[in-house]
């Protein structure tokens, strides 16, 4: 049976959609077939995060409107054999779908893929209702900042509410330098505000928006960066495979810190 | 601490209790004037029975992973007597007169329980 997804976080900005696009490729490159929904209609960006922007030719609107066939509609990744994305609309807004429609797509698609990832978009509207119709699981990402760690709670009140019950966080733009010096939250803080189980951390690199600015996942890089191996190991968590999280400070030894460390700054 | 400009940047700890409050509050979604309203109330209940230390008295909510509770903690100055209790209720007609004898019995009750 197939999993849908979804992908989301309340505030905006923390990483939802380089979160999603990561995942998929992932998932794909770990040979499973993936789906990606775009849910954020009239701001999409799952497209060119992905760098499939020029070939998006019919959205989830076209085939609401039976414009065009749901296969017509998903870009495939030439990139990685399994790997697609049903784009959203860019010229309508939120209101312009609604969750039975987003969740007779999401179920079209289960019936051909392992896996359907939906990219919500922010807040808590319609949008955000459309978003997790069709999901039975989801990904909560959050920043260890409180505007992100009050509205990740937030969603994780509504998605109970809503009965999807399998939740799992991701810490993203995690600093370990600060965290070891007090100026930021750990992620063992955020996971005891949260009380929801940890899938995955992401270190703060400045090679996630290197590899946004291409139009490549950071996981087709062709070494391996820190940032990547972390989506990776999500990757293989969702398959329930155990692997042990990343040691973040292990590459945080410039001498300037370590010598502040050693002198108990 | 060796170097005192460190000392001051604590900001970790000041933003996990600032969240553990806010989220407490969001989780149960009580507005601070429902709080009033709801501490009010059960302090009127309760002040029936035992006279309360209202000075020292704490009315929060926190949260354990997913669980949000209500604590009260309230100092007990002075138990009422039985007959100050029954004068009491007799007066106020919003109460079931019929509460005296519960309370009565459970009383002796536990007067019974404490002699065996």
């Amino acid at each position: 049976m197939s999993r849908i997804i979804v992908v989301t976080s309340g505030k905006g900005g923390v990483g939802k959609t380089t979160t999603t696009s990561n995942l998929g490729a992932a998932l794909a490159k770990q040979n499973r077939s993936v789906a990606l929904i775009d849910a954020d209609f009239g701001l999409r960006n799952l497209d060119l995060l992905l760098g499939l922007e020029e070939r998006v030719v019919y959205t989830a609107i076209d085939v609401l409107a039976g414009e065009c066939r749901l296969a017509q509609a998903l870009v495939k990744d030439k990139r990685l054999k399994g790997l697609v994305l049903l784009p959203a609309a860019q010229n309508r807004n939120k209101e312009s779908v609604n969750p039975e429609q987003m969740k007779k797509i999401a179920t079209a698609l289960a019936k051909g893929y392992d896996y359907i990832l939906i990219d919500c978009p922010a807040g808590i509207e319609l949008g955000f209702r459309n978003a997790i119709s069709a999901a039975n699981e989801a990904l909560i990402v959050t920043t260890p900042e409180v505007a992100a760690v009050r509205d990740a709670d937030r969603v994780i009140g509504l998605l109970e509410a809503e009965g999807v019950n399998k939740i799992s966080l991701i810490v993203n733009r995690v600093k370990p330098l600060m965290v070891e010096e007090n100026k930021m939250m750990s992620v063992e803080d955020v996971l005891e505000l949260l009380g929801v189980p940890l899938i995955g951390v992401v270190p703060d690199d400045e090679k996630v928006i290197v590899a946004t600015n291409k139009g490549e996942p950071l996981v087709l890089g062709e070494y391996e960066s820190v940032p990547a191996q972390a989506y990776s190991n999500i990757a293989r968590r969702l398959e329930g495979e155990k692997v042990p999280f990343l040691d973040l400070m292990a590459n945080q030894g410039n001498l300037l810190s370590r010598l502040r460390r050693m002198f108990g700054g | 601490m060796l170097f005192p400009w460190n000392n001051n940047t604590d900001s970790r700890n000041h933003a996990k209790s600032r969240l553990k409050l806010i989220i407490a509050h969001d989780r149960a979604s009580i507005n601070p004037d429902m709080m009033e309203a709801m501490r009010e109330e059960i302090l009127d209940v309760v002040a029936r029975y035992v006279e309360v230390d209202r000075e020292e008295m704490q009315f929060s909510l926190s949260n354990d992973q997913r669980m949000t509770s209500l604590t009260a903690n309230l100092p007990i100055r002075q138990i009422k007597r039985i007959g100050d209790l029954q004068e009491q209720l007799k007066e106020n007609k919003s109460i079931n007169l019929q509460k005296i004898e519960v309370v009565e019995f459970d009383q002796e009750a536990e007067t019974n329980a404490k002699s065996k």
